[in-house]
């Protein structure tokens, strides 16, 4: 545990030192969000049926922004990963007697803080785009618990396709369909029900649309139902299945 | 047994291939405590594969290691505890500053404050870098970062280090202040094995030199021991034409032909020189006479040539 400490603090040095990487995981939505707000957003709101074009689209895009945010985080951490293990300094680590899940969760919690702090920034200037949150201080808690559970699985993926990764260039693209493909193919941007049936059928059934569903509902004060349990759900099934993938790779690349 | 006669490193037939390329074929090495052992190959030779196995990085396909007594599979936690490892690559994090990397180092070794604090600033001061303690590697030279990630390895005070090829790449300069640095630890009393492939650097560090071809130790000794055992001190006497050169080894009957309008002769000393020179008599002009004691190249490359014939 001590060590896994000295590594996120490392890792959040790091961040800090070169802060590049999290200027673009808040640049990439937060252009999104203008494009879609000031854009597309009129024709869509339109198509969607809303009575005040625009305007109340906002808020049924913004929670899918900010899924989208966390997604965008997860190169950062899958370059950060497979730039340590490229680099000399794995094999420096793992010549010490540093316990060995340290290295791995330094970086899937530098991950998690990341990803709050995107978030953080991005939620004002959705308001200052229009966007009119109906949420109780209980709503906010609730949604930056999904948005941290949400971080933390999708890190532990990142980490697996960072160690996978042969360059940080590769390690970059394999988290591409998480930063771009399952957002677009989720209910993040318009309601799966307006997708075509082949589409649709995926949408429904993949993890980033309860996520978007339940930021969702919190947000805009509409009851919340079974959505924050099924993303919770995935989020602790995605976060199992990456810690185990991780590990193995770890354990593959440098036991 | 008493701690001192423990040796620092005692393999005996490693072994390691990957896939069907053997690269090392039964690897016997022992490395005395407070010793310098040079591991010495050209490229290929197994040098930094040995090393990757004796510092708990990779696991060998067959044999046994002991480091400073602790089997290095089934107690590779108490032998990392003990050891320092400085790679052929650059081990350092670009984006901490100097004085940071030797602090991350001393909180992973769960040194105290205090403690971690005033080794960073000895192992700055002694390593000059003291100016640069704040800046990050990427402003440093070559030889800044080399030292930069001895420092490191340093920070546990090892008993046992490994350095791959400390001056690859070095400029000459820096090259020697390297040496001074691995002299002084030898001095405190610390065992190093190093690789190389600079003979004058064996020559220069060591105390045993193990010849490493092919994944196979073909020589081991002292520097002196492996020079004794290749003939070829002679003397070399170059002659102004070939009627000069035919009157020669006519007079010379052990010398041996070398390049054009020159004789090799067995031998070597002023000794040598007075006998070659008054069986020439004055009659005989010569235009240069030199004399050519074997040095660590000719043994390395003769040792390696009857591995591969």
């Amino acid at each position: 545990m001590t060590d896994a400490t000295t590594m996120l603090g490392r890792e959040l040095t790091h961040t800090v030192r070169y802060p590049l990487m999290l200027i673009s995981s808040i640049l990439t939505p937060v252009v999104l969000l203008l494009l879609f707000v000031y854009i597309l957003g009129g024709p869509i709101g339109a198509g969607l049926g809303d009575g005040a074009p625009g305007a109340s689209y906002v808020d049924f895009l913004v929670p899918g922004i900010l899924m989208m945010t966390v997604a965008s985080g997860s190169s950062t951490t899958a370059i950060n990963v497979c730039t340590d293990m490229t680099g000399g300094i794995i094999d420096r680590f793992r010549t010490m007697a540093v316990s060995r899940g340290a290295v791995l969760s330094g970086h899937v919690g530098a991950g998690v803080i990341r990803t709050l702090i995107t978030t953080a920034v991005v939620i004002p200037v959705a308001v200052l785009a229009g966007f009119r949150p109906h949420a109780s201080v209980l709503d906010w808690l609730a949604v930056a618990g999904i948005v941290a559970a949400f971080g933390f699985a999708l890190s532990w993926v990142s980490a697996a396709l960072g160690l996978g990764a042969k360059t940080v260039a590769g390690a970059n693209g394999a988290t591409l369909p998480i930063q771009f493909l399952l957002p677009f193919l989720s209910s993040a941007f318009v309601p799966a029900e307006s997708m075509p049936a082949a589409v649709r059928w995926f949408t429904e059934y993949q993890p980033f649309t309860p996520v978007a569903d339940a930021l969702r509902a919190l947000l805009t004060g509409a009851p919340v139902g079974g959505s924050a349990l099924v993303a919770l759900a995935w989020c602790a099934g995605i976060a199992l299945a990456g810690y185990l993938w991780a590990v193995a790779a770890f354990a593959r690349k440098a036991g | 047994m008493n701690a001192t006669d423990t040796p620092a490193v005692l393999a005996e037939g490693l072994r390691k291939s990957y896939r069907d390329q053997v690269v090392l074929d039964g690897v016997d090495l022992r490395v005395g405590a407070g010793e310098v052992l040079a591991l010495l190959g050209p490229n290929g030779a197994g040098k930094t594969t040995t090393v990757r196995i004796l510092s708990t990085l990779i696991a060998a396909d067959g044999g046994t290691a002991a480091i400073l007594g602790h089997d290095l599979r089934r107690e590779a936690a108490a032998v990392r505890a003990l050891i320092g490892v400085t790679g052929q690559f650059s081990a350092v994090d670009d984006l901490l500053t100097g004085e940071e990397n030797l602090l991350l180092m001393g909180r992973l070794l769960h040194q105290r404050p205090a403690e971690r604090r005033a080794r960073a600033a000895e192992l700055l001061e002694r390593f000059d870098l003291g100016d640069a303690a704040r800046r990050t590697p990427a402003t440093y030279s070559g030889g800044m970062r080399r030292r930069l990630d001895i420092a490191m390895t340093l920070m546990g005070r090892p008993r046992l280090i490994f350095l791959d090829e400390p001056t690859t790449g070095l400029d000459p300069r820096s090259r020697h202040i390297m040496w001074q640095l691995v002299r002084d630890l030898v001095a405190e009393g610390v065992t190093i094995l190093l690789t190389t492939q600079y003979l004058e650097e064996a020559d220069q560090l060591a105390d045993r030199i193990a010849v490493l071809d092919h994944g196979r130790i073909v020589a081991e000794g002292t520097p002196d021991e492996l020079k004794r055992r290749i003939p070829g001190a002679h003397l070399r006497l170059r002659f102004p034409d070939g009627a000069a050169l035919q009157a020669a080894a006519a007079r010379l009957p052990d010398a041996v032909a070398d390049e054009d309008l020159a004789l090799r002769v067995p031998g070597d000393g002023v000794k040598a020189v007075r006998d070659v020179l008054a069986r020439l008599g004055d009659d005989v002009p010569v235009e240069d006479l030199s004399i050519h004691t074997p040095d660590l190249d000719d043994v390395f490359f003769a040792l390696t040539k009857e591995q591969r014939s």
